[in-house]
């Protein structure tokens, strides 16, 4: 670990004033970043604390939405009650990641710039486009196990391995961000990038924007389900994880929504196989289609090929059990 | 004083002082003089040479005290391949421009500050020559060759005619099973605080073998053994990773010796998985034929195990299959394959952990083929007598367990077709195993001194790695002293005390308390004599007879599981479990069960989640931290696992009758698993660890996965 210096502003104004200088990072829970800096691949000479900022409520929002301050912590979010009742994936998808420890330190906003948890990416040695652009990447012909299957390139296969991010994902959240030049809305969706041939770039947050909020829009009807595959029963990352939700009428499906985690560089929306679904009667067949669509154009890279399927049995059964939720 | 106080399921008399952090560990030793820090800077290449060192940079970096590299490392003594006790050689550090494995130490950073040290250590620039090595155990069978460190008799056995009672046998299993790296990761990492005072070294370092250290240490240094103190009074974990003396150890030593101060090296968690020793993996062929009423004719147990090529070890995994079931023709193999990676060694129940996840699961295999209850397959193949050396079990209870065992855990309401107990999502199994571990016992001494009070001290080098042998000894010499417990103060761990083997083998029970019953008994005899009490001192050695030549020695118990796999994603979770055992007399009813069942937990990690990642490209371990690396948590593991111990006596085995407990939890364990996995849903997995994708697999190819 590198030396560096450290300060805790009290506003978020001079939050974003103290992360203007060179080498300055914002440090959340710190249980991500800390763990990168002990194995230098994060570097920062400087760090800004977020987490005394007046950032840490969850405040009710319109028509029964939430703004979920930033350093709120995971633990806070998941056993908030307006979380369990209106968007329960979400706090079922906080229970289902990490331990409890790590859950009462991580932040809101930390959470969903976590980074991959590549084994290569962790191993300042050996090459990785992530890390050093233009060095390789060691997953693409190494051991990928964990790896992408969904929006990966032959730059980049690493996958974004929140759980938060994919029930955030499903629930259409935005994310509020504050720059010295003023704040602004993003969708979720657009929050992350893919890597195409820069990697090293996972965000679409300009240098020094601060995220402040995370805001949930309305809460949408229908059974909703985070159903996390994982080699442990707990303290494991997703091989594959599911948001889904699915709402019924008259026996058809008049909605859905569907999200998967470890499959993809980030949260991944499975909008065709969403769009699908409505309209289609409550069966088996139609959730086994659905699974389907949700890994269409999948490419697995050897050690990660069970994925493909693995997802498309998991989204299936995730849609079921949300629908039957709603019957029952 | 209740009847014995041997076996009482007492509290460890040294829990109060971990639990309220008196205990001190190697790691936190507080030098007299002021501590500094060293950080090992390793290589990142797997085979090759160093061409050269750039350490201008950390040398100029914040109170960087020194840096050590192959052009300034101290003069220490070579490097011996053999040895008749391997974790008493030389371990020399940065000698050599030759690099033998990744992860392997190239430099050593000290300085003020641990954080000083650690910034310092990322400056140090090795640049290396790599040349290409051999990382891929799946080319095993292409390289495979005998051992030369154990001898003939060792690695491969006979009995009859293999080939002809296989030929012979009604119903046959030829499966190949494999087995992964596993990588010790006991709590605390191997640590070490050197301090030298003039000519003498005193040395605070987490090792289980504390005589061979001690000779380790001096021989590397070439300095007179009696000017080395080294001690070990509490260690975090052991499981065999502390058997070897590591870099930690020699290079806070030299570096304390040039800086003449005290320096502390601690391992990191990533630098364990390659710096310290790991399972090897392994392959292993078994074979086996039976008649048509399931008695066996033939058994075969071939094994092929990695090995460092810079340091041989043998994954022992076909020797009680030895013993473990009676059949007229009999063949074990072990041939090793020397790879370029770092050193394999000792890893809890050497052999016999992985060599049960083979045979045991054959064993189900055969069952299921027979159409007959796996129990009942055990119970008719019960040898009278050791069926290759043709002596008697000095005792022998293997039926006991498993028919208690069977009882306990309603065992009859199994489903004998697979893939029919459901419970909603979940398809429910259960299977069964046998568990065997060999029994030793080596030469030990003990010192007991007691003062005008009646008080006793009880000196030996043995350590207690958290098994309760601290516990156990004070048990002992209360006892045989009538004394209360509370009035024995023991105390271990330090090479000044009387010689012992150590903990390694499940061999420190028997030999230690064997040795200081002999102390107890010439301390006993003075007091009779009308000497003390008040300045007594009594010394004892003992050492096995011709018992361990006579009799066959063994632990036996019998493990049983209930899983639940998903239906759709292959997760297996355990239900229940538990485990019936025989080992001999119980000298601590409490210890011991933990013992038992911490072995039985890593038999479950075995079996579903624990596999080191080799990537054969660079000869590195990936995954190399504990987010990576899995192990049971807590909620892999239902409030439901237990562990029983029959009562048991074996005076074959040492006076008191005790016989090696740490180690056999963990035999067989993973294979009671592995078969209840077969049991809920029909798919055989015999490529440890059964992870989902692997059941997966078997859930789409059902008729490759069952072969039926
Ligand atoms: C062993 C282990 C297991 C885990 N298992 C899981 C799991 O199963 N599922 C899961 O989802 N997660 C898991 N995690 C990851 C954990 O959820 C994240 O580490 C945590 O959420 C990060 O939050 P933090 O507040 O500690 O972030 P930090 O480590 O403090 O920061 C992470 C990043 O966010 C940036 N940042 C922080 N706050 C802000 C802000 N307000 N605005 C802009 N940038 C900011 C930092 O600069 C940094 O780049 C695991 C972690 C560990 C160590
Ligand atoms: S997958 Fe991405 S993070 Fe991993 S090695 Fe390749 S480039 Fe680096």
């Amino acid at each position: 670990m590198k030396a560096f210096t450290y300060e805790r502003p009290a506003d978020t104004a001079a939050a974003v004033r103290a992360v203007a200088r060179p080498g300055a990072k914002f440090l959340g829970g710190g249980t991500n970043l800390l763990d990168l800096m002990k194995v230098e691949v994060e570097t920062p000479t400087h760090l800004v604390d977020v987490t005394r900022l007046p950032l840490s409520d969850i405040d009710d929002a319109p028509n029964g939405g939430l703004r979920i301050g930033a350093t709120v912590t995971n633990s806070e979010l998941s056993n908030d009650k307006r979380v369990r009742e209106r968007f329960p994936m979400l706090s079922l998808a906080l229970l289902n990641g990490a331990s409890g420890q790590l859950r009462n330190q991580a932040t809101t906003a930390g959470n969903l710039l976590q980074r991959t948890r590549c084994y290569y990416f962790y191993d300042p040695s050996k090459p990785c486009n992530k890390r050093v652009p233009g060095s390789g990447c060691s997953a693409l012909n190494g051991y990928n196990r964990i790896h992408a299957v969904l929006g990966g390139s032959e730059a980049c296969i690493a996958v974004h391995p929140s759980d938060m991010a994919v029930a955030m994902a499903a629930l259409d959240a935005e994310v509020e961000v504050q720059s010295i030049s003023g704040t602004r809305l993003l969708k979720i969706a657009d929050l992350h990038r893919l890597p195409g041939t820069s990697p090293q770039q996972e965000t679409n947050l300009a240098a020094g924007e601060l995220i402040t909020a995370v805001v949930l829009p309305t809460p949408p009807g229908g059974g909703q389900v985070y159903r996390k595959v994982r080699d442990r029963a707990s303290y494991a990352f997703a091989l594959v994880s599911v948001a889904a939700l699915v709402e019924v009428k008259d026996d058809h499906i008049t909605a859905a929504r569907i999200a998967l985690g470890g499959v993809a560089p980030k949260p991944w929306r499975a909008l065709d196989a969403e769009r699908l679904l409505v309209g289609q009667a409550v069966n088996d067949d139609a959730f086994a289609a659905a699974g389907e669509a949700a890994v269409a154009g999948a490419q697995g890279h050897g050690h990660n090929d069970f994925k493909i399927v693995l997802a498309a049995r998991t989204v299936a059964r995730a849609l079921a059990d949300a629908a039957a939720q709603r019957k029952g | 004083m209740p009847d014995s106080v041997i076996g009482q399921p007492l509290d460890r008399v040294d829990g109060k002082a971990k639990v309220t952090g008196a205990a001190r560990y190697a790691g936190d030793t507080q030098a007299t003089g002021r501590l500094a820090f060293g950080v090992i800077v390793t290589s990142t290449i797997g085979q090759g040479t160093i061409s050269g060192t750039d350490t201008a940079a950390a040398k100029r970096a914040p109170g960087v005290l020194m840096v050590m590299t192959h052009e300034n490392a101290p003069r220490q003594a070579a490097f011996k391949h053999a040895g008749e006790d391997r974790h008493a050689r030389p371990k020399p550090q940065l000698t050599e421009r030759v690099v033998h494995h990744h992860g392997e130490p190239v430099a050593l950073v000290v300085a003020e500050t641990f954080e000083q040290a650690n910034a310092a250590a990322r400056m140090v620039k090795v640049s290396c020559k790599a040349e290409p090595g051999l990382y891929d155990f799946n080319d095993a069978k292409r390289l495979a060759r005998t051992p030369r460190e154990i001898e003939e008799s060792k690695a491969h056995s006979k009995v009859g005619d293999f080939d002809k009672g296989f030929a012979q046998g009604a119903v046959k299993i030829d499966a190949t099973y494999s087995t992964p790296y596993q990588n010790h990761n006991p709590m605390e990492p191997p640590a070490s605080v050197a301090e030298w005072s003039g000519e003498k070294l005193t040395i605070h370092s987490a090792v289980q073998l504390v005589h061979s250290a001690h000779q380790s240490i001096a021989d590397t240094l070439k300095i007179p053994p009696r000017n080395v103190e080294v001690v070990s009074e509490y260690i975090g974990g052991g499981f065999g990773g502390k058997l070897p003396v590591y870099a930690d150890a020699i290079l806070a030593a030299l570096a304390a010796r040039e800086l003449k101060r005290p320096v502390k090296v601690v391992m990191t968690r990533q630098q364990m998985f390659e710096m310290a020793a790991h399972r090897a993996a392994t392959l292993q062929r078994v074979r086996l034929a039976a008649d048509g009423e399931g008695k066996l004719t033939a058994i075969a147990h071939e094994v092929w195990s990695q090995s460092a090529r810079m340091d041989e070890y043998t994954e022992s995994a076909a020797s009680s299959t030895r013993a473990i079931y009676a059949a007229p023709n009999r063949l074990t193999r072990h041939l090793i394959v020397p790879l370029d990676l770092p050193v394999a060694d000792s890893m809890r129940a050497p052999g016999d952990a992985v060599g049960q996840l083979a045979v045991e699961q054959a064993m189900d295999e055969l069952a299921d083929k027979l159409n007959l209850d796996p129990l009942e397959l055990r119970l008719r193949n019960e040898p009278a007598e050791d069926p290759e050396k043709n002596i008697p079990f000095s005792t022998r209870s293997l039926v006991a367990c498993l028919k208690d065992g069977a009882e306990r855990f309603g065992w009859s309401h199994r489903a004998r077709t697979p893939g029919t107990m459901k419970d909603g999502q979940w398809l429910v199994g259960m299977g069964m195993a046998t568990a065997i571990r060999p029994n030793f016992r080596r030469p030990a001494s003990a010192r007991v001194h007691m003062d005008e009070r009646r008080h006793l001290t009880v000196e030996m080098d043995m350590t207690d790695v958290g098994t309760g042998s601290y516990t156990i000894f004070a048990q002992v010499a209360a006892e045989l002293l009538e004394v209360p417990v509370e009035d024995v103060t023991v105390q271990l761990g330090h090479s000044g005390y009387p010689k012992t083997p150590g903990s390694g083998g499940s061999f420190g029970a028997a030999s230690c308390t064997s040795a200081l019953r002999e102390a107890c008994i010439a301390l006993k005899a003075k007091l009779d004599a009308g000497q003390g009490p008040g300045n007594l001192s009594a010394e004892g050695k003992s050492e096995p007879g011709d018992e361990y030549k006579k009799f066959s020695q063994y632990s036996y118990g019998a493990n049983f599981a209930e899983v639940a796999v998903d239906a759709t994603t292959g997760e297996v979770r355990l239900r229940r479990m538990l485990g019936v055992f025989d080992a001999g007399r119980i000298l601590n009813a409490k210890t011991a069960r933990s013992q038992l069942i911490g072995g039985m937990i890593w038999g479950v990690s075995s079996a579903l989640h624990e596999a080191g990642i080799v990537d054969p490209r660079f000869g590195s371990f990936v995954n190399n931290d504990l987010a990576g690396y899995h192990v049971p948590v807590h909620a892999d593991i239902p409030a439901s696992l237990d562990a029983v111990m029959l009562a048991g006596f074996d005076d074959k085995s040492s006076p008191l009758g005790s016989k090696g407990v740490g180690e056999l939890g963990i035999c067989g364990a993973g294979a009671a698993i592995a078969n209840a996995v077969f049991n809920a849903c029909g798919v055989r997995v015999r490529d440890y660890p059964i992870t989902p994708d692997k059941i997966l697999n078997g859930f789409l190819r059902p008729n490759l996965a069952q072969q039926r």
